[in-house]
């Protein structure tokens, strides 16, 4: 008589916990213990970052200022026709990304807008991925909103994209049948060779990789990952890598966008 | 006083190829001098050991107000310069 009773209560509880998940997703890992990437880089890379005139990756701040007020395309405009002083426009602008786009209903991340932004209002040619001048523009950006917490919304329509991006963070992929929660959730602050497994938060993106002597975005660190697990790399732009944008993004939310990062 | 420069370039070391197995020819820094009020005070060779976008950090002595005067070639042949003014109070 008694076992009943606690199988009853075990089941009320799983029932309330289930409701609980559909409704707001649990944070994988709690916001007290969320450490940025370069966290985790030693402290060389972090020195780097730190200093405003050692990190490279300043020299796209600077580019993207330029570009910023350098008018393009057939509209003769400059991003500053419309949008004024970024120092002032665009702070905060960056933790609201990846976002769901009004006009077309679909999952945007920054350098999306960007390229939204370039064709459509200043009627530019498009801006490819991984382009200086995209790259550029994106980190300068996302520097305006240095210091701010990242916070992505998956309300409504979002939850959709989320749930997909989510789907492919714990999907085992590639020759080594590894996810992205093998290493960066089961195992993150733990040793891979000589680095140190990362929490995987995009949060100091596009970062200057010393690796690569250049600067890079989110989605080539993504490729770099689908490669070292010998899955296939998705080409730059494609809709699971912005699915996944987004999960990471909220994975992260509360942590303060450093852009532009230094790595090994 | 602490003298601090980064520039941006490629840094080519000549040893990697491009996507289509092509060579992509070395192109480096290889002459950067620093002269202070039209004195030498600083030089560097580079070679293909040095990284991409060079970060220079060296010592003088600010004995006069003036002008730091900074320039460099590449393998390209490109020069490219920068100042910067200074001055020493009493």
């Amino acid at each position: 008589m008694r076992k009943r009773i606690r199988c009853g209560l075990l089941l009320a509880i799983a029932l309330t916990a289930g409701v609980a998940v559909s409704e707001a997703p649990q944070r994988p890992i709690p916001s007290g213990e969320l450490r940025s990437g370069v966290d985790f880089t030693g402290p060389d890379a972090r020195a780097l970052q730190q200093d405003d005139f050692a990190n490279p990756g300043v020299f796209w701040v600077e580019l993207g200022e330029r570009l910023w007020r350098q008018p393009a395309g057939s509209s003769g405009k400059s991003c500053e026709s419309c949008h004024g002083d970024a120092r002032t426009s665009m702070k905060g602008v960056a933790t609201r990304y990846p976002l769901l786009d009004r006009g077309t209903g679909r999952l945007l991340n920054l350098e999306g807008r960007i390229m939204q932004c370039t064709e459509q209002r200043q009627r530019a040619p498009p801006l490819a991925y991984e382009s200086e001048a995209l790259l550029a523009l994106t980190t300068y950006v996302r520097h305006q909103s240095r210091g701010m917490p990242v916070s992505v919304t998956i309300d409504s329509q979002a939850r959709s994209y989320f749930e997909k991006g989510r789907a492919l963070y714990y999907q085992r992929m590639g020759q080594m049948n590894l996810s992205c929660a093998n290493c960066h959730q089961e195992n993150w602050g733990r040793n891979l060779g000589p680095e140190t497994i990362s929490q995987g938060h995009g949060s100091d993106y596009p970062v200057y990789r010393l690796e690569w002597q250049t600067l890079g975005s989110l989605q080539r660190r993504f490729r770099s990952c689908f490669s070292g697990v010998r899955a296939e790399m998705l080409p730059y732009g494609a809709p699971e890598y912005l699915d996944l944008e987004l999960y990471l993004a909220w994975r992260g939310n509360g942590l303060p966008i450093e852009t532009p990062g230094v790595r090994r | 006083m602490e003298i601090r420069i980064a520039i941006q370039h490629p840094m080519e070391t000549g040893f990697r190829r491009d996507a289509t197995g092509h060579e992509i020819p070395k192109n480096v820094i290889n002459a950067f001098s620093c002269r202070y009020n039209g004195v030498e005070v600083f030089r560097a060779e580079m070679g293909s050991g040095i990284a991409a976008n060079p970060y220079l950090d060296f010592y003088t002595i600010a004995d006069a107000s003036g002008e730091l005067i900074f320039d460099w070639t590449d393998d390209s042949g490109q020069t490219g310069s920068e100042r910067a003014s200074i001055v020493v109070s009493g």
